[in-house]
């Protein structure tokens, strides 16, 4: 409540530094606004910065360290025998006192010293809450005072204006950055933990996976066996089968959209198409699970062929078809982007169309549409709903598309799913698992770049 | 040096004055050296109109094409001289929208004949474009393109000929003779250019048409493709459009002016450099607009 009546001080009175600064900025030109050296908005613009930036950043400082300070200066407070308590115990009193200067309920008898401790809290509270506002409106006027003075003709308002921006921006991707840094490398350190636990090279060769360990000394039958060959190769295989689908059909779509398809006909399916891209993939999941694959057990059946209920081939199948918008879109766009004064070319000479897309358009392309493919190949790989649905759970090791099988992904999902123990190899297994198909998407991803980049500049 | 000429011996009374009839059998009656003996027209188009979707670009062009002659389209930009040259080996069939009106006949026949294969007729008529449009292939595989799919060659050594002649012919051979697997591509724009050139004559067209093919090239590349053309004139019939006077001058035994659509004038190449019929030939060729 306070915070927000602060923030909106905060704002206004930036805003009364805009039009302060901008007004200013007018009445020193004294021979016109053409003498100025930016336009007037800008030197209200750098009053306003002038004003909220300071107040801002000092605004956010204190929130993010208030609670600490006000801890420790309450825990000075507190009499030795409490001061010297173990830190989880120190912990829960703190918690005590400030759920008692609030008014919570507590979680045991209040005495005359806890009471003390619980004012002193709520004082330092009210205390603090008044010097943050103080400290930080201060600043604002001061800042509008110092922009204000800062004014004259001569000022590049707009050159610095243009360096806060990019400070700004510059901050903005730095978070970005910073979080996927930060990602990598919580996935690099728990995966350590893990590998502390169970060899990397039983983890990367190992032919068996079943996660299950035990929970106590004497539990029999839970040896806990973390080879994750079954894994990537029932990633493999269900990627595999999805490419089988998604490619053919991509491609080929791809290449009636762009080269035969009258504008007309083009305007309306690739919209369509654009709309399976956009289908939840848990609904693409149980579509597989409750139509693809009993439709395969059944002719399985009358063919006497066992397929199992839940099978590579139809995780696989509805994967390949989610793929399909992600392959036609990136083809179509590659062999669009051929010059068209190649297919006038071929066509020039005598070629037909088939002749022309077949000799001259693919092989143009074909850097794009690997590119393309490759791309569509990270995003089988990291696919989980359709799998933990449709292909099931089992760690099979097996070429054999009629069987169940397992992916990384649908693992890590299983891992963690339920209640577990944070540093259990069960759970650590997790972020090896992640860590080994962050890698494998990377590369995959990166080959895809360069491929497509190369082929970019074959036309400049 | 035309404008003298012009300006000595020619006075423009009427629009009329030159006004060309296909109709009559004394169409050229009016230009002096018209030999009396001549073979029949390779092209004779009638009453071409070309639409782009709803917008007329061609207003009943007549044109006769002579065999073994370089006849030039000149006029201004947006004329509609490209899009009579594409009418000529149906290139208009691929643009959505547009359609022909009238009659084209290449031999005798009409190419807008429900029976007429654009195949066929791409491969008798065949097109260099303004940009050297290259496959992204070896040089060789580029030339050895058309002979490829119209099934020209027998064997590889037959294939290997007609890459060698037909770089020979476009006067490339001797420049890319050790470079004919590496890319077309990397040659430079003259002789990218007249490796299009070879190509369209790898499949030994009877007509061909080249659309500005000098546009990106300088000085020297440009010299060595219009001698080039002169000498294909014996073997070939060839339709050239050209922004360039001189050159039409230079290559040309025909050239027709086109303004906004129309044909205005058709004639000897001399003469109508020297002493058009047409207000807006002249002003066009004397540099007054355009
Ligand atoms: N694909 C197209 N769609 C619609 N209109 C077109 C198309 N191509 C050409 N036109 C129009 O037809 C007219 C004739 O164009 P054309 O390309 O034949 O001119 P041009 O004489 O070749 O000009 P330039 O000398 O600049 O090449 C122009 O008005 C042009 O805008
Ligand atoms: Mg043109």
């Amino acid at each position: 409540m306070q915070l927000t009546i602060l923030l909106a001080t905060l704002l206004i009175l930036t805003v009364i530094g805009f039009h302060m600064g901008r007004s200013r900025a007018v009445s020193t030109a004294v021979s016109g606004i053409g003498h100025l050296n930016s336009l007037p908005s800008y030197y209200g613009i750098y009053v306003a910065v002038w004003c909220g930036v300071p107040a801002g950043v000092v605004l956010i400082l204190w929130l993010l360290f208030e609670p600490q300070v006000v801890e420790t200066l309450v825990v000075a407070g507190l009499p030795e025998a409490a001061r010297t308590l173990p830190e989880n115990k120190l912990d829960l009193l703190l918690n005590d006192i400030r759920n008692l200067a609030v008014g919570n309920i507590v979680s045991r008898d209040v005495d005359p010293e806890m009471q003390r401790a619980a004012d002193h809290y709520a004082s330092i509270r009210r205390m603090g809450g008044a010097a943050m506002i103080g400290v930080v409106l201060a600043l604002a006027v001061a800042g509008i005072g110092f922009g204000r003075k800062a004014i004259s003709p001569e000022l590049r308002a707009r050159t610095r204006i243009e360096n806060v921006l990019m400070v700004f921006l510059i901050g903005c991707s730095t978070i970005a950055i910073l979080t996927t840094v930060g990602i990598v490398l919580s996935l690099l350190f728990e995966s350590l933990r893990f590998f502390q636990l169970v060899s990397p090279v039983e983890f990367l060769f190992g032919l068996e996976w079943s996660p299950q360990t035990a929970l106590r000394e004497d539990q029999v039958g839970s040896s806990g066996l973390f080879g994750s060959v079954p894994l990537l190769a029932g990633t493999a295989l269900i990627s595999f089968i999805a490419m089988c689908v998604a490619v053919p059909v991509g491609l080929l779509s791809a290449i009636y959209m762009s080269e035969y398809a009258a504008s007309k006909v083009r305007s309306a399916v690739k919209p369509l198409l654009e709309i399976l891209a956009g289908i939840p993939t848990v609904v693409y999941g149980f579509f597989a699970a409750l139509t693809v694959a009993p439709f395969f057990r059944e002719s399985g059946n009358l063919f006497g062929i066992g397929i199992s209920s839940e099978s590579a081939l139809a995780g696989g199948l509805v994967m390949g078809i989610m793929i399909i918008p992600f392959v036609s879109s990136i083809s179509d766009d590659v062999i669009s982007a051929v010059p068209q004064s190649l297919r006038e070319g071929s066509l020039g000479l005598g070629a037909t169309k088939s002749e022309t897309i077949r000799r001259v358009i693919l092989p143009a392309a074909l850097p794009g549409i690997v590119g393309g493919i490759l791309l569509a190949v990270s995003r089988a790989i990291g696919e989980t709903m359709i799998v933990v649905m449709a292909a099931g759970l089992a760690a099979n090791l097996t070429a054999n598309p009629l069987e169940a099988v397992t992916t990384v992904t649908v693992q890590i999902v299983t891992l963690l799913v339920g209640d577990q123990e944070f540093d259990s190899a069960k759970t650590l297994a997790a972020f090896a698992l992640g860590l080994v198909l962050f890698f494998i998407t990377l590369i995959l991803n990166v080959a895809a770049l360069s491929v497509v980049k190369k082929y970019r500049e074959q036309y400049e | 040096m035309f404008r003298e000429n012009m300006e000595a011996d020619v006075t423009f009374d009427s629009d009329d004055a030159g006004r060309f009839d296909p109709d009559t059998d004394d169409a050229y009656s009016s230009t002096e050296e018209m030999a009396v003996v001549e073979s029949p027209p390779k092209i004779i188009s009638r009453g071409v109109d070309v639409f782009y979707g709803d917008t007329q670009a061609l207003f009943g062009v007549d044109i006769d094409i002579r065999p073994n002659e370089v006849t030039a389209l000149i006029g201004p930009s947006g004329c509609g001289k490209s899009t009579f040259l594409r009418c000529l080996n149906r290139m208009n069939d691929i643009i959505d929208g547009c359609s022909v009106r009238g009659s084209i006949t290449l031999d005798g026949r009409d190419i807008y004949a429900k029976s007429v294969d654009t195949v066929h007729l791409r491969a008798r008529v065949g097109m260099v474009f303004q940009k050297p449009n290259p496959f992204p292939k070896s040089v060789y595989d580029n030339v050895a393109y058309g002979p490829k799919i119209h099934g020209l060659a027998t064997d590889k050594d037959d294939l290997d000929a007609i890459v060698h002649s037909s770089l020979e012919r476009a006067g490339l051979l001797d420049e890319v003779k050790d470079r004919l697997h590496e890319p077309g591509t990397g040659l430079s724009g003259g002789q990218q250019q007249r490796l299009c050139i070879a190509r369209a004559i790898a499949v030994e067209p009877e007509v061909i048409l080249m659309d500005e093919p000098c546009s990106a090239l300088d000085p020297i590349a440009t010299s060595k493709i219009e001698d080039l053309i002169d000498e294909m004139r014996n073997n070939y019939t060839i339709v050239i459009v050209t922004h360039n006077m001189q050159q039409a001058a230079r290559v040309s035994q025909r050239t027709a002016f086109f303004h906004l659509g129309k044909m205005i004038e058709y004639g000897h190449t001399d003469t109508i450099f020297t002493n058009p019929n047409e207000v807006r030939t002249r002003d066009y060729i004397t540099g007054r607009f355009g």
